[in-house]
């Protein structure tokens, strides 16, 4: 499993690969990867920064990628996630699963990314033409984050 | 003593990331610490935020969750990482 929070730009093609890379027992990867829009809730957004709580992000990261494990036979976990300022257009998180067959890498990827919309401390502040603001959580992701807990 | 952080918009209302409170015994859960912090009134109503979300030693947690005296808790909004 590899947790990684940081302010550098990633290449999310070259994250992918790497998630293959000397393990032939694989037979699926499947990857997410969120970017940063120029417009949000009817705002053009031209900047987006990422404040967090160092320390509990990576125990949160590394505790839901530890829950996807346990509900799937993942060979490979990788969670990434930008911090500080951003521009739109730049990825600011992947997650990658690896596996021997698709089912389990499709399933644990879209719960490592519910599961990151509701559990990790990471605060998005947008700058739009009326000045910066926060983003406002969604009931769509509290309720994409309970789906599965009915499984 | 407890150590309690405050994030983002908490942050900027309150003008502060985090600071050290002396232990109190009555205190059981870290509901019984937000009222205290409450009680300061003027910016501190933002710990009124129905959307209230915290940790004790950065697990998330609730706010009747039990409090021992050298905890690292935190107050803070609705997270928006992904």
């Amino acid at each position: 499993m590899t947790i990684r929070v940081q302010p550098a730009a990633f290449d999310p093609g070259a994250e992918l690969n790497a998630l293959h890379a000397a393990q032939v027992g694989i037979g699926a990867v499947v990857g997410f990867v969120g970017y940063v829009r120029d417009f949000n809730d009817g705002r053009d957004v031209s900047g987006l920064f990422l404040e967090h709580y160092p320390g509990m992000t990576e125990k949160a990261l590394g505790a839901i990628a530890d829950d996807a494990q346990q509900r799937w036979p993942l060979l490979r976990v990788e969670v990434l996630h930008r911090v500080g300022a951003l521009q739109p257009g730049e990825p600011i998180v992947f997650v990658g699963v690896a596996s021997a067959h698709r089912q389990a890498a499709f399933e644990a990827c879209a719960f490592i990314m519910d599961q990151l919309k509701t559990r990790a401390p990471f605060w998005k502040k947008e700058t739009t033409p009326d000045g910066a603001r926060w983003v406002e959580g969604r009931a769509s992701d509290l309720d994409a984050a309970q789906r599965w807990r009915e499984r | 003593m407890i150590r309690v952080q405050y994030f983002a918009r908490y942050r900027e209302a309150l003008g502060l990331d985090g600071e050290q409170l002396a232990w109190e015994p009555g205190w059981r859960c870290l509901d019984d610490v937000r009222r205290r912090l409450l009680a300061r009134g003027g910016a501190w109503e933002v710990l009124a935020d129905a959307n209230l979300m915290c940790a004790r030693n950065q697990e998330l947690c609730a706010l009747d969750t039990a409090l021992a005296e050298g905890d690292e808790i935190a107050f803070f909004p609705t997270v928006t990482g992904g």
